[in-house]
């Protein structure tokens, strides 16, 4: 599956959509679904925790393992995805779409730190070896 | 280099993902275990499981022989294609491996025995042959190739698949075997529900299985064929007991026979050991997924989950687990998962049997 060039990425496998009002929507990627396998269960932070970049916020769980889910930035959690909660296996079908939760960022400047595509594609290849 | 089974090549070809099973190259998944799981509780899957070791067993004294190496008692099977699962124990009582025997003729037994343990158990057995004095040729089949077909759709799959099979599955009773030629139809399986585990010669593998595949079969990774055997209660070996553990303490206690006098390996350390822990079944109560090794919190002492996981049928997570005595279906413990502490209900199990859940 092709890497969509119009979001952001973490080195943890997380992705970021830039909205219209500054906020950022956030999920975990397609690779990060396909090593995992089935989900059976998603966490999400709960609105208005304030977060740090880097903090563990939420848990994928698949039946292989649990995983952390990390803030790519500061910011507080404004909603979380209460569909990709009761459908988990949404995000295998397409983790672009299943969104987990949205966060407003403390520093906007922040995302230009992220990963575009090309550079997350290259880290993705990197980790196969 | 990874071993490979004779149906290598067909499992890439379908889209499989590969893993490392114990040293075997083994397909995981064909896409989603979670779907494949409920495949074959409604309909049929198919399973390579060529990685197990079918072993011939042949000679004059080949009953006395078993009568002695296993504690399941091989005198319960007098009609031919009989089948009997059992342990083998070793001095200290604690499990070699757990198998399957089926009786063919008073000349001939065939033994099935897990992957991971196969060179282990061949060596044991070979060993107990000579000193025993028993003078039995033992026959590791890895000429041959195994695929298990499962489901309430399994006897309907094979008998498509290979016109005129009926003659022989259509009386297959479960737990019972039929050889025709060099294939080897047995009513067994690891999924609690109705079917099949076939062997035949390597190289018939992969036209039998895309024939299985035109006849209804989905293909079914490991992954499934964990939740499945979880879900009927199946102990997996290695996990659920090892050679530390012995049968009284792994829910096993029903295999082992002592009704006669008869000597086998550990008949003495089971006598004379006590028995402290128990193998329960538990169902989470909370959102979570219970998994090995986890610490478990009775009301008398600390226990570990053997397995664990997701039930994709039951929609809740299940375990076995080896806590201590006294804690009796109903109750409830807790179970250390990632710095929580979740409540789980302990049960008796098997979870689920032929497509119903029987867990109240």
């Amino acid at each position: 599956m092709s890497i969509p060039t119009d979001l952001k990425y973490t080195p943890s496998h997380e992705w970021v959509r830039v909205e219209a009002d500054g906020t950022l929507t956030v999920g975990i990627t397609h690779h990060a679904q396909d090593l995992l396998g089935d989900m059976v269960f998603i966490e999400n932070p709960a609105v208005g925790r304030v977060l740090n970049k880097g903090e563990e916020c939420a848990v994928v769980e698949s039946v292989k393992a649990a995983s952390d889910v990390y803030a790519p930035v500061a910011g507080e959690v404004v909603a979380a995805n209460g569909d990709v909660e009761s459908s988990p296996e949404s995000v295998n079908q397409d983790a672009y779409a299943a969104w987990m939760f949205k966060l407003k960022p403390t520093d906007a400047g922040m995302v230009a730190e992220l990963l575009d595509a090309a550079a997350y594609e290259k880290l993705v290849a990197s980790e196969a070896h | 280099m990874l071993k490979q089974t004779p149906l290598n090549a067909t499992h890439r070809e379908l889209g499989a993902k590969m893993v490392d099973f114990g040293g075997w190259d083994m397909p995981v998944h064909y896409g989603s275990q979670i779907e494949e799981h409920h495949a074959v509780r409604a309909g049929c899957g198919l399973f390579d499981v060529s990685h197990m070791l079918p072993l011939d067993i042949r000679g004059e004294n080949v009953r006395a022989f078993l009568r002695r190496l296993v504690a399941n008692d091989v005198d319960k099977l007098q009609t031919p294609g009989k089948a009997l699962y059992a342990c083998m124990l070793n001095e200290a009582g604690g499990v070699i491996d757990d198998l399957i025997i089926y009786f063919m003729d008073e000349s001939w037994f065939r033994l099935v025995v897990n992957a991971g343990t196969a060179d282990k158990d061949v060596a044991w057995m070979e060993k107990m042959n000579a000193e025993w004095g028993m003078n039995l040729t033992l026959a590791p089949r890895r000429d041959l190739a195994m695929v298990a077909i499962q489901g309430p759709k399994a006897a309907e799959v094979l008998n498509h698949a290979l016109p005129g099979v009926d003659s022989l599955t259509g009386t297959l009773k479960p737990f019972n075997a039929a050889a025709m030629g060099e294939m080897f139809v047995a009513r067994t399986g690891y999924t609690g529900e109705d079917g099949f585990e076939v062997m035949i010669l390597a190289k018939a593998a992969p036209m039998f299985w895309r024939a299985l595949m035109e006849a209804g079969g989905q293909p079914i990774g490991l992954g499934a064929r964990d939740t499945l055997r979880l879900e009927a209660g199946m102990n997996l070996y290695g996990q659920d007991m090892d050679e530390t553990t012995n049968p009284l303490e792994s829910g096993l206690a029903w295999t082992v026979d002592l009704k006669t006098a008869r000597d086998f390996v550990g008949r003495k350390a089971l006598e004379t050991s006590e028995v402290t822990k128990q193998l329960v079944g538990l169902v989470l109560v909370d959102r979570g997924v219970l998994r090995s090794h986890q610490k478990v919190r009775t009301k008398h002492g600390e226990g570990e989950i053997t397995s664990g996981t997701f039930s994709p049928t039951m929609q809740q997570s299940i375990a076995l687990a080896r806590i201590p005595l006294g804690i009796a279906p109903g109750e409830d413990v807790d179970v250390e998962i990632r710095d929580k502490i979740l409540r789980a209900k302990v049960v008796k199990y098997p979870f689920v049997r032929n497509g119903k859940i029987l867990i109240a």
